[in-house]
């Protein structure tokens, strides 16, 4: 396939009537990857502080149908968990993340609660998983796959329940970006394999324009967010 | 697939004719602008957005040699694989061996328009793989046997009877008396025929929103998880994508997301909008175990540097054809092809060739609503333009056209004649049309009155009023 | 009120043909705000149906013709959008590659406009005194909204007319179906959009159609009349000069006064 990659450079040259770029030029371009400046970005969550952050990302994100539980800290999760599945009608069982961050939760205190650490399986009808942030100028949750972080606990089942440390909460996108680049050893195989931005349950309005929730993604997605006084481990960025 | 635009003039008849398809375009046309308008009306920086959006694309093709194999070479380190592909025999052939190499033998898919573009799916099949579209609205259309209509919302011409009837006569394991009449039970009954395929499939693939050159990562944006399981459950990943999805950075990236499907669908951001980076890591418990990316020309490199590169700035949001009325008259497949409204119009030429698609570019009034929803700011009608410029100077368009706007053109230059005509014209039309004020039927104006009346002129023409005007004032 | 000036008019082929009362409005509309007004004789058209068909070269020696009958004036101003737009957004590109020319384009783009917003942008006019007691509605023709941002200026003089109750169309913004050549090459899906405008403006229940393009309504003018839709289709500048009683709505016969 080389023969089709240079044809295919050497077309592009051609039509931009120059040869392979100076040195310098690149350089520059090489530049502005590493420097990854920010464009606008817009003052909807930026201009916040982050009290009122949270707050905005719980409307945006129930705008979209997820349902949000403030609770007042890591103490409470398992008892709003099994709620939560009781008020839906569903079995007390789900699989959860093997991520250490859970770990800290009390779900011995539920002991009816049935749970599953790993991958979710085909008939796995409840998932929970933490986030890395959650992003309030659209109600975005970011998600990173990893050695604790299965992605098929985000898609699999039919409810995904998200437990949402309040000081994960970060204005854009870009404050998320920037979290991934800080955990990630340098270079892309130090990247996650896959970077879930997930707004709202799964949904369709390709019949008719009539919007369906539970296309093939979970239908329901419950976020508990723990609103703890002290600042979570990764703590919001410095902006 | 194999385009039908050289008979655009028929294909609008029968459109036009399509009692459902009338109905089905009813409910986009006023939905989609109007959810648009409302989700730009909540951020005050969507125009700025629009400009630096503009920008990157600008920059980016300006540069896209090196951003072309910087993205490779990330690609690469993060354990996945570029293939380059000119065209879409190439294309087909890159995908078809790596489904080979695996043994493939269902394949799953996300949406992609590049896929359609290269017609992957028969390619699949004529050779012993079978293909199964996962997006709703692509899998209706699978199983109806035709193209889709629209870049994001493939079924958009369908109403929901249409649905049920094809999902009737394709799940025949299912109760063939069950009900179907609610668009709830559709999508149930879609979700629940297509779960066990997403867990067969040997092979995903996807197309990609954004190609990330900083670190070597694909963007899918979409609503349903379809393309997420797609592209995360079985062992192989491919991506098909075409040249100009590069950006630089995910800030690039994040900057054009946020006008993606404000312009789209109106919503703030999509339900799922996946950055994927290679394969599964050492240690992750899921993913797929190879990452290919299949990076087609197919036409685009060409445009570089000519009157048509704005074009490849184009987002396939769909805002133009939802704003489109020419669009919205006749439906997306009179255009004959993958990409329909404005910016298939713009686009169906380059890649096809005018002789095939030379209607498309024609068949516009220029009202430039697509040029004001277009989020990257691209200049569509002047392109169409281009277009006609290009059939007019290759005497492509019609011989009596041609004939009559060269006659309209000699005579405009010669003021005095025309003058003479027009008062001589003016006094005629005038005087046979002034007991109803209008004609029901006129020679030569046979479209006009098929549906029309044409008003009848007033009866002089201002020149020659205005002359005698301008002597009674002498007189005074 | 500003100081005088020189303007001529570009009368538009189609107020030649169909509809002088227009050109005469217009004229009353430019002296009320203290214009001198010629008709330079050496016009006809502005090029429009060749540039759009892609016959740049009719074009370019029509716009010539144009630039040089317009050469000297204060302003340039035309009952229509859409040659106005032509003249002050694709004049300029059609001579970008001819730079001698380009300089006389440039000049006469700038000193072009469109009539209602001529009278209201550049005069100052923000009302006429005319009456006219009717329900109306008001087409926006696409060039004038999009190429010169012609949207506030109509509705501002047509709320300051007696007796004048105007009502929006539901999508205002959606072209009528004419488009010059489009029409004519693609007539079925013309009328279809047409048809589509004569729905909204029914729906209005207004009692009279305005709009500032004489294509436009000659388009809606003839779908109304073949629906039998008594509704009256006039050009904006026949209403603002007070001349409705003096020549009937489009499509209508000469006794239907």
């Amino acid at each position: 396939m080389s023969a089709a990659r240079d044809d295919i450079l050497a077309g592009i040259r051609r039509g931009l009537r120059r040869g392979p770029l100076p040195a310098a030029t690149a350089a520059g371009l090489a530049e502005r990857i590493s420097a990854h400046r920010r464009n606008l970005i817009p003052a909807r969550a930026a201009a916040l502080d982050h009290s009122a952050r949270i707050d905005l990302f719980v409307a945006m994100a129930e705008e979209v149908q997820t349902t949000v539980a403030r609770v007042t800290s890591g103490d409470a999760v398992p008892a709003e968990v099994a709620r939560y599945l009781a008020a839906e009608n569903l079995p007390a069982e789900l699989v959860m993340a093997p991520d250490p961050s859970l770990d800290t939760i009390p779900w011995a205190a539920r002991p009816l609660l049935s749970i599953r650490r790993g991958r979710a399986e085909p008939g796995d009808a409840v998932s929970l998983t933490p986030c890395l942030a959650a992003i309030a100028e659209t109600g975005t949750l970011l998600l990173a796959s990893g050695a604790d972080s299965p992605t098929t606990l985000n898609f699999l089942p039919d409810t995904h329940i998200v437990v949402l440390r309040a000081g994960d909460v970060v204005a854009s996108y870009e404050d998320g970006f920037d979290l991934v680049r800080a955990r990630s050893v340098a270079g892309p195989e130090g990247w996650p394999r896959t970077l879930n931005l997930i707004t709202g349950p799964s949904r369709t309005g390709d019949i008719e324009q009539r919007i369906q929730l539970g296309a093939h993604g979970p239908r329901r997605l419950h976020i508990v967010l723990v609103d703890e006084p002290e600042v979570a481990a990764n703590g919001p960025p410095a902006r | 697939m194999q385009p039908t635009s050289r008979s655009f003039p028929a294909n609008i008849l029968a459109g036009l004719a399509d009692p459902v398809l009338q109905r089905a375009l009813g409910l986009a046309r006023t939905g989609f602008p109007l959810r648009r308008q409302q989700a730009i009306g909540r951020l005050p920086e969507f125009e700025e957005l629009r400009d630096q959006g503009r920008a990157i694309k600008d920059h980016t093709l300006g540069h896209l040699d090196f951003y072309l194999e910087l993205y490779e070479t990330n690609v690469a380190a993060a354990g996945g694989q570029v293939h380059w592909a000119r065209d879409a025999a190439e294309a087909r052939a890159a995908v078809l061996e790596i489904c080979r190499s695996v043994g493939a033998k269902i394949v799953t898919k996300g949406k992609s328009m590049v896929a359609e573009e290269i017609a992957l799916n028969d390619h699949l099949e004529q050779n012993g793989i079978t293909p199964v579209e996962t997006d709703l609205g692509e899998y209706i259309i699978q199983l109806r046997h035709e193209p889709p209509s629209h870049i994001i919302a493939p079924a958009i011409h369908l109403m929901k009877e249409q649905v049920a009837d094809a999902f009737r006569a394709a799940h025949t394991e299912l109760a063939p008396d069950r009900p179907l009449e609610e668009v709830r039970t559709l999508c149930e009954e879609a979700r629940a025929i297509l779960r066990p395929h997403f867990l067969a499939a040997d092979v995903g693939i996807t197309g990609a929103n954004f190609l990330v050159a900083e670190t070597g990562s694909s963007i899918i944006v979409t609503n349903e998880g379809n393309g997420d399981l797609t592209q995360t459950l079985p062992r192989v990943h491919i991506v098909v994508a075409s040249l100009e999805k590069i950006v630089p950075t995910l800030e690039d990236a994040a900057t054009l997301l946020r006008l993606l499907a404000r312009s789209a669908t109106g919503q703030e951001f999509s339900s799922y909008t996946t950055i994927s980076t290679g394969p599964r890591r050492p240690g992750d418990p899921d993913g797929p175990e190879q990452y290919h990316v299949v990076l087609l020309d197919n036409g685009r490199s060409e445009l570089l540097g000519g009157e048509f590169q704005d074009m490849l700035r184009c987002l396939r949001c769909a805002a133009c054809l939802n704003h489109c009325p020419v669009y919205a008259a006749v439906g997306g497949h009179a255009y004959g092809w993958v990409y329909p409204g404005p910016m298939g119009a713009v686009l169906t030429p380059a890649l096809v060739g005018l002789g095939e698609a030379g209607h498309l570019p024609n068949a516009s009034t220029f009202c430039g609503r697509c040029e004001e929803v277009c989020p990257v700011k691209i200049p569509l009608p002047k392109m169409m333009r281009h277009w006609r410029e290009r059939e007019f100077v290759q005497r492509l368009s019609p011989i009596a056209y041609r004939s009559g706007l060269r006659f309209w053109a000699w005579l405009a230059t010669r003021p005095s004649l025309y003058h003479a005509v027009t008062e001589i014209a003016s006094r005629v039309l005038g005087w046979v049309g002034r007991g109803r004020g209008r004609f029901r039927s006129l020679p030569l104006a046979a479209g006009w009155t098929l549906g029309r009346d044409m008003p009848a002129p007033e009866g002089r023409s201002f020149h020659s009023l205005w002359a005698e005007h301008q002597r009674a004032c002498k007189r005074r | 009120m500003p100081e005088p000036v020189r303007v001529a008019l570009l009368v538009t082929c189609l107020v030649d043909l169909f509809r002088p009362s227009v050109g005469f409005a217009a004229v009353a509309l430019l002296e009320a705000a203290g214009c001198t007004v010629e008709v330079p004789r050496a016009q006809t058209c502005c090029g429009q149906p060749a540039y759009n068909s892609g016959d740049r070269v009719d074009a370019k020696r029509i716009a010539r013709q144009v630039i040089e009958a317009f050469a000297g004036y204060d302003y340039v101003v035309a009952p229509s959008g859409s040659c106005a737009g032509m003249i002050r957004v694709h004049y300029p590109q059609l001579f970008a590659d001819e730079p001698e020319t380009l300089a006389a384009a440039q000049g006469l783009a700038a000193r072009t406009y469109e009539l209602v917003s001529f009278l209201v942008d550049v005069r100052g006019v923000n009302s006429v005194a005319a009456c006219w007691e009717r329900s109306a509605t008001y087409h926006d023709a696409c060039s004038g909204l999009r190429e010169l941002g012609v949207k506030a200026q109509p509705r501002l003089l047509l709320a300051s007319i007696e007796g004048l109750r105007l009502c929006e169309l539901a999508s205002v913004d959606v072209c009528c179906g004419f488009g010059g050549t489009f029409c004519v090459k693609y007539p079925e899906i013309s009328d279809k959009m047409v048809a589509d405008k004569g729905a909204e403006i029914a729906a209005t229940g207004a009692e009279a159609v305005l709009a500032g393009d004489l294509g436009c309504l000659l388009n809606i003018a003839g779908k109304l009349a073949r629906l039998g839709s008594p509704v009256e289709v006039r050009h904006i500048a026949e209403v603002l000069a007070g001349m409705t009683s003096e020549t009937p709505a489009i499509g209508k016969p000469a006794g239907s006064l």
